[in-house]
């Protein structure tokens, strides 16, 4: 069965930029050959389409400028070079001056699949932030990639959008997206599982379908801003729950588990486990499902996760994923996916 | 975009040696000051800053946020003292808030920061100025307005790979309002910059990414003054490369590495200040 999937959130977000440009003569597109607006006709607005080059710091540099004389930039490249080749501009350029650049990070964790380990970006949550005046956004889904790139437009400072590269399938109707709020899909008292990104969120929601078969009432959060993070609504569900198991596409270092960790420390006695990617580069070629499958970042193993640590485990090793995920030895997980998405079954091929 | 008046501080200022002598006096007291400093390069900025706020430059110090002011970027920001002491000079905050550089809890860092009245962005780490300026000249473009972002560039920063990266996209975007200036003292932390990483030939080098390239002295007012009140080349950018001497005014370090950072103890104070003086002497008689 071949499923018609939304538009990614990268295409989206493509989108957004084109109606918006020729409506607000405040933005401008700063783009470095990544050949996402190809053909766009961009009408009046044609002067406030600049094509960079391939050139990211310069990119960063050039928005800090353009928003320094009142201009609303959006820059536009690949997780990987705009989290880590041209951190030191945002971090200098923009964030300590807390100017309004919108940077659309497209490609982010290992969204880029077989293009390897320099196009994947497991550290930018980490990086970002950490920057003082960052606003870090991860919308899991095409619906709340519109929603939360179209509420960051108005923000007074910087903010990284964290986007993927693929069209990954829609969440299940929840509440209204909010900047800076979690959304509340699964209600449940037993754990917690929070979650980031748009395989981890469907992963999250898979297990606790699972877990409700055996009696295990997991809530669900999509937690779509990492910075600012909601801590209330994470410390209300971990009040309630005392356990909150996170999910996500990033390396376990100073991630959205890290965040949620440092948040709930000290404000109430809570377990915090974690299900994030191995610390290691991936050395594999494979699309995004197959390297997170690998890594264990699927429903069944979350729900393995959530048992493990309501029996009381706090951390073994199994717990953290798969020994050796890209050992050759491992077996390549079967392919062909089947999420449970609030009911719904969707069953896609690889990308 | 706004229509507000701005008064120029001083096309009239027909000799400048008096501001430039009180410049490098206010960058000797603060080296003096409880953390030293980059007194090397900022003394041989001197004349480049004096000649850009007082001559060149569309500021006020009384609007420092004027929109269609001209932009000054300081990158390579360890010229922070030689910058703060120009502001000062230009009026943008009174000389006692000088005394408070390098002391705990002032915004008077070794490095520029935006806390400080009339420093437009933060530098130090280097190579970040050119792209800023890629930027403030996009949006006079834009604006259709006919502002200029000036770029302070030490020699020794050319080596940061940043430089022609933003280089080659500044001619590339055509931008005729971006002018580069090149403090050329041939020196940095550990030696020649030609001994370092070479930099020559270095007019060729900025010629082949398109640029427009000035060779002045950089401590003649008059000849930076004729360069950087020049009309634009349309569709090029400018790089004036100013030859200047590291530590300039100050003969005990003049011209050598060591200048590069100081803190000069109470003898070297009264000593550099007595060598500002005689220099000044020597050019009246």
């Amino acid at each position: 069965m071949t499923t018609t999937l939304p538009p990614s959130s990268r295409d989206v977000y493509r989108d957004i930029v084109t109606e918006s440009l020729p409506a607000d003569e405040r933005l401008v597109c700063l783009d470095s050959d990544t050949g996402l607006f190809s053909g766009v006709d961009w009408g009046a607005a044609a002067d406030r389409y600049v094509n960079i080059g391939i050139a990211e710091h310069t990119m960063m540099g050039a928005a800090a400028g353009l928003a320094k004389q009142g201009r609303v930039p959006f820059v536009n490249t690949m997780a990987a070079f705009a989290a880590s080749r041209a951190v030191e501009a945002v971090k200098i350029d923009i964030a300590l001056n807390n100017l309004p650049v919108r940077i659309a990070a497209t490609h982010s964790g290992v969204s880029a699949g077989h293009l390897g380990p320099t196009h994947h970006a497991l550290e930018d949550l980490a990086a970002m932030r950490a920057l003082p005046n960052m606003t870090v956004v991860v919308p899991a889904d095409a619906a709340s990639a519109g929603e939360l790139i179209r509420q960051a437009i108005a923000l007074p400072g910087p903010a990284y959008l964290r986007l993927g590269r693929n069209a990954t399938p829609d969440l299940p109707a929840g509440p209204p997206i909010e900047l800076g709020k979690a959304q509340v899909l699964r209600e449940g008292a037993d754990i917690t599982l929070a979650a980031c990104g748009a395989y981890p969120v469907l992963a999250a929601l898979e297990a606790a379908e699972l877990l409700r078969q055996e009696g295990i009432e997991a809530g669900v959060l999509h937690v779509h801003t990492v910075k600012p993070l909601d801590t209330a609504a994470l410390a209300a569900a971990a009040s309630l729950t005392g356990i909150v198991l996170t999910v996500e596409e990033h390396w376990h270092a100073g991630g959205f588990g890290s965040a949620v960790a440092e948040s709930l420390t000290g404000l109430l006695p809570v377990m915090v486990h974690r299900v994030a990617m191995p610390d290691a580069f991936v050395p594999v070629s494979g699309g995004q499902r197959y390297l997170l499958e690998r890594a264990g970042i699927t429903g069944p193993a979350v729900a393995d996760r959530a048992r493990s640590a309501l029996e009381g485990y706090s951390e073994r090793p199994s717990d953290r994923g798969p020994a050796d995920p890209w050992s050759p030895r491992r077996a390549a997980p079967p392919m062909g996916w089947r999420w449970a998405t609030g009911g719904r079954s969707l069953q896609f091929k690889h990308l | 975009m706004s229509s507000s008046t701005c008064t120029l501080p001083s096309s009239t200022h027909a000799d400048l040696a008096p501001v430039t002598h009180r410049i490098r006096e206010h960058i000797v007291n603060m080296c003096a000051g409880p953390e030293g400093g980059h007194v090397g390069g900022s003394m041989s900025l001197v004349e480049i800053l004096a000649t850009l706020y007082f001559r060149v430059m569309l500021v006020d110090p009384r609007l420092p946020g004027l929109p269609e002011r001209d932009i000054l970027l300081l990158s390579k920001g360890h010229g922070g003292i030689g910058l703060y002491a120009t502001l000062c000079e230009a009026g943008f905050f009174p000389e006692r808030e000088l005394a408070d550089y390098g002391r705990q809890g002032s915004h008077f860092m070794a490095h520029p920061h935006p806390e400080v009245p009339g420093v437009e962005m933060p530098s130090g780490s280097l190579g970040h100025g050119l792209a800023i300026g890629i930027g403030c000249a996009l949006a006079a473009r834009l604006d259709e307005v006919p502002r200029r972002a000036f770029v302070v560039l030490g020699d020794g920063e050319l080596q940061e790979g940043s430089v022609w990266e933003a280089a080659a996209v500044a001619s590339a975007q055509r931008l005729d309002r971006l002018v580069a200036i090149v403090d050329r003292n041939r020196l940095q932390i550990t030696g020649e910059t030609g001994e370092v990483c070479d930099l020559e030939p270095l007019a060729d080098r900025w010629r082949a990414f398109g640029w427009r390239v000035r060779e002045v002295d950089g401590h003649d007012v008059e000849e930076l003054t004729e360069v950087l009140s020049a009309p634009p080349e349309p569709g090029t950018p400018t790089v004036v490369i100013a030859h200047t001497v590291k530590g300039k005014g100050l003969p005990f370090v003049e011209g050598q590495t060591r200048s590069h950072y100081a803190r000069l103890g109470e003898r070297q104070h009264r000593q550099a200040l007595a060598a500002l003086r005689a220099s000044v002497r020597k050019v009246r008689r």
